[in-house]
């Protein structure tokens, strides 16, 4: 009793903070960020001293198990269902986007304008969708694969929760203009704060976890973790340096000025993209692939060699976000070698993931999680030619700018960070709620079809359009001037930005039958069909072709 | 626990011995493709890092071989091509405007740069097409309300209409005519102005009040006057709109566009350059044929 009602005290004293913030904030978007603390304080003294538990409720909507099980899996429940909720979020937004670039009317100002839906269609995508993505499989990894139950379960539950409110905090702040206008770090230095405590609360939980293991080594996958983790924290506070102008308002300014501070900001940039975007899916990867396919990894060796020469090189190629720029000619230079460098460390994930299949490959034809993991790495190992290839600054000073650059974006984001999701999404399910199976395995491979075609509309119609508007912009006439103008070059790419539209249909498409799929899975529903794969199994022909070559061949064939 | 190594099946494979959660790893050796891409690409970068600069020292980074920096890259580009337009520029800037179609080689070299310029300076309010939009004039017609020739469309470039702080810019003042004339005599008028180019009836009251209040600026036959910038009533050229509401609320409330005077933020051979690219549109006229046009300052320096 004594307890709860401390606890009911220290709600209520947030309430008071979060209330007399709201009366003294300099702008509207610190105090509706203010109310909105209000309002979890609020919810939370609400339900401490009523001992009303929501959350028990909403588990009976999700029909989560509640028996005691050998791992704590109840974070990770919850996990899947905000991935597959801010998905839905983040894809609706890029459509959106992508619909008001090629018709511009549909810009609805203030609040739904392109400038403020991008950010909110990049973080939902990346950090809603993909970081609760990130933080479900590193919790069901770590345990599995230390076999230890999660170390601080309650800040585990904190870290969930927190990294919720964080993404509620970013996205509402994107679209009432709060930002500091940094790529993939646009929120604001409160919310910058909240998330260093949530993450530092992560690290603490995976990091504990890992001590408490009962297995002698580390699993690959958790170094990648862990490297995703540590890194993702040292680039957060070190961007996001900053002095408020009010700490009861929504303004700052950053810790640095000119080109120092678009450095600090590509050198965070880039590696949201090498240890967030890479790092952290080649560690669900190496889980779930070798899982899937029930095979052991291709090379130990490789998996060392290419880890510590992707975390070594990656965290030096950010410069090449600004070759041509007031950076100084070296640090252009370095960016650029450094990302070349990166070519085959990269590299070694696809092929330690696509190589897991052998002895297995017939189920890239028979099991469609396999297909979706194979496209995965497929897009994977292309994205990390592309990049490197980007970097190199006389391609990138006809690519730079231009929506080539999106295109390698999506093929990465679309092709392997969504289908890896995807993937691990359809192999968790079944197994945290308990279930024989899938809903529909068919399903699935709908879904990989409409994921794929739509991937290659976005990324097609992108590279033709980047290298379109690159020619156009640097196209010089006989007589020595420009030929286009901007305008010109704008009118030139409306085919190719409906196509890239009508890709991100598919591919929401794809997922909306995710979603339905993935429902019925937790609902207990299981769809009667026709088994995907159904090999006609023939004695008759079970011989080889050369009747003559028969001993010679009988005898290599190793007996079943 | 101790590692426990058996033989992979399938690929006939040693494993390392660990177990994860039933995942076991091969103890395949790398491939030798990727351990020598990855040495390339190394030896690459090394070559690339002594070429270029790259390595920051205490004072400034090493230069690399090649001695190239974007810089100077940049500066080597643009020495050549000011090189290379040097003479046009000088021709151009020695030759008054309105003898300018006399020597066409220069003139078409005078387009291509105006073009260009018109581009990066103009297209915001023109359009690409120079095609104009609602309140910005069409430039590819031959209804000008300064005047079409060579050195009228200079001097508009020069001063701007209605440009602030420019003692010569072009300027007119039409009044507002909402409380001077009735309601029911806007209508008239507009009535009127419509008729001119046959989209009405004629009314002569509509025209009585024309000659009193209008005909000073437009004329008596509605086609305007470019000492005023009044614009041509009687044709089919409209800036603001040709219905009668249109007309209306431009008779009670003008609208009278600013356009900024380009001296002082370009130099006068791109004006020039400028001049020759509006004039050669399509509704260019020849300069005998306005004679009145203020006298234009030809800066002879480039």
């Amino acid at each position: 009793m004594e307890s709860s009602l401390t606890k009911v005290g220290l709600w209520f004293a947030l309430l008071v903070l979060s209330i007399l913030a709201v009366a003294g904030a300099q702008d509207s978007g610190f105090a509706v960020h203010m109310w909105i603390f209000a309002a979890v304080a609020f919810g939370g003294m609400w339900i401490t001293a009523a001992r009303y538990d929501p959350l028990a409720r909403v588990q009976g909507i999700f029909h989560m198990p509640t028996d005691p099980t050998r791992y704590d899996d109840d974070p990770i429940r919850w996990g899947v269902i905000a991935t597959m909720f801010w998905g839905t979020a983040g894809f609706l937004a890029g459509l959106f986007i992508a619909l008001q670039l090629a018709f511009p009317a549909l810009n609805f100002e203030p609040y739904l304008n392109f400038g403020r839906v991008r950010p909110l269609h990049t973080s939902a995508v990346i950090f809603a969708f993909g970081g609760n993505a990130l933080i479900a499989t590193s919790f069901y990894v770590v345990q599995r694969t230390c076999r230890a139950r999660l170390a601080f379960p309650a800040l585990a539950r904190f870290v969930f929760w927190g990294y919720q409110l964080f993404i509620v905090l970013a996205a509402s702040g994107y679209l009432m203009g709060v930002t500091q206008s940094r790529e993939y770090a646009e929120p604001e230095w409160y919310v910058d704060i909240w998330l260093t405590i949530v993450w530092l609360s992560y690290a603490a939980v995976f990091i504990g976890t890992i001590v408490r293991r009962h297995e002698p080594h580390i699993y690959v996958a958790n170094w990648f973790y862990l490297a995703f983790i540590l890194t993702v924290a040292m680039l957060h506070v070190v961007n996001n340096l900053a002095v408020p102008v009010s700490f009861l308002g929504s303004r700052s300014y950053s810790a640095f000025a000119g080109v120092q501070d678009a450095l600090t900001q590509w050198w965070y940039g880039h590696n949201a993209v090498g240890f967030f975007l890479t790092a952290g899916f080649l560690a669900m990867m190496y889980y779930f692939v070798p899982k899937q396919a029930e095979r052991p990894v291709y090379s130990y060796r490789l998996s060392i060699i290419h880890f510590w020469s992707l975390i070594f090189l990656y965290i030096w190629a950010g410069p090449h976000h600004l070759h041509y720029t007031a950076l100084p000619d070296w640090a252009q230079t370095l960016g650029m070698v450094f990302s070349v460098m990166l070519w085959m460390p990269s590299w070694g994930g696809m092929i330690n993931g696509l190589m897991t299949l052998n002895g297995a490959w017939d189920k890239v034809r028979t099991d469609p999680i396999i297909r979706m993991m194979v496209m995965a790495l497929a897009f994977y190992g292309m994205s990390t030619f592309e990049g490197p290839m980007l970097s190199i600054k006389s391609v990138n000073s006809l690519s730079h700018y231009t929506d080539w650059t999106i295109g390698h974006v999506h093929s990465g984001a679309l092709g392997w960070n969504g289908m890896i999701t995807f993937a691990c999404v359809y192999y968790l399910v079944p197994r945290l709620w308990k279930r024989e199976r899938l809903y529909s395995l068919r399903m699935i491979n709908w879904h990989f079809w409409l994921a794929t075609i739509g991937i290659v509309f976005y990324a097609a119609s992108m590279w033709v359009a980047g290298i379109t508007q690159g020619l156009m912009w640097r196209e010089y006439g006989a007589d020595g001037y420009l030929v286009n103008s901007f305008a010109d070059t704008v009118s030139a790419l409306h085919p190719m930005y409906l196509m890239r539209a009508f890709g991100g249909l598919l591919y929401l498409s794809g997922f909306v039958i995710m979603l339905v799929n993935v429902w019925k899975t937790i609902a207990g529903c299981i769809r009667v069909e026709v088994p995907m794969s159904d090999a006609a199994f023939d004695p008759e022909k079970d011989r080889p072709i050369a009747t003559n070559r028969a001993a010679v061949s009988g005898a290599a064939i190793p007996a079943e | 626990m101790m590692a426990e190594k058996r033989i992979d099946t399938p690929t006939g494979t040693e494993t390392v011995g660990h177990e994860w959660d039933g995942i076991e790893e091969l103890d395949t050796p790398m491939p030798r493709w990727w351990v020598w891409t990855f040495i390339a690409c190394v030896i690459f970068a090394i070559g690339y890092v002594v070429v270029y600069p790259a390595i920051p020292m205490v004072k400034k980074a090493t230069d690399g071989t090649f001695g190239w920096s974007s810089r100077g890259q940049l500066a080597a580009e643009m020495q050549a091509e000011d090189g290379r337009r040097a003479p046009m520029l000088a021709a151009l800037s020695r030759i008054p405007i309105e003898r300018l179609p006399e020597d066409s080689d220069l003139m078409q070299q005078a387009v291509a740069g105006g073009r260009a310029a018109f581009q990066v300076n103009c297209v915001q309010c023109h359009g690409s097409g120079a095609a104009g939009s609602g309140g910005y004039p069409n430039l590819n017609d031959d209804d000008w309300l300064w005047g079409g020739d060579l050195k009228a469309i200079e001097y508009t470039l020069v001063h701007g209409i209605r440009h602030p702080g420019d003692d010569a810019t072009r300027t007119s003042m039409m009044p507002a005519f909402d409380g001077i004339l009735s309601p029911a005599e806007v209508q008239q008028v507009a009535g009127h102005v419509l008729s001119l180019t046959g989209k009405a009836a004629p009314n002569p009251a509509g025209a009585a009040l024309f000659d009193t209040n209008c005909a000073s600026c437009h004329g008596l036959d509605g086609k305007g006057d470019r000492a005023f910038g009044a614009p041509n009533l009687a044709d089919a050229i409209w800036l603001y709109g040709s219905s009668q509401q249109q007309i209306t609320r431009q008779i009670l409330a003008p609208r009278h566009g600013v356009m900024p005077a380009w001296q002082g933020r370009l130099d006068p051979v791109t004006i020039k350059m400028l001049a020759a690219y509006v004039h050669s549109l399509g509704g260019g006229e020849d300069f005998v044929e306005v004679a009145e046009d203020p006298a234009v300052q030809v800066d002879e320096q480039p």
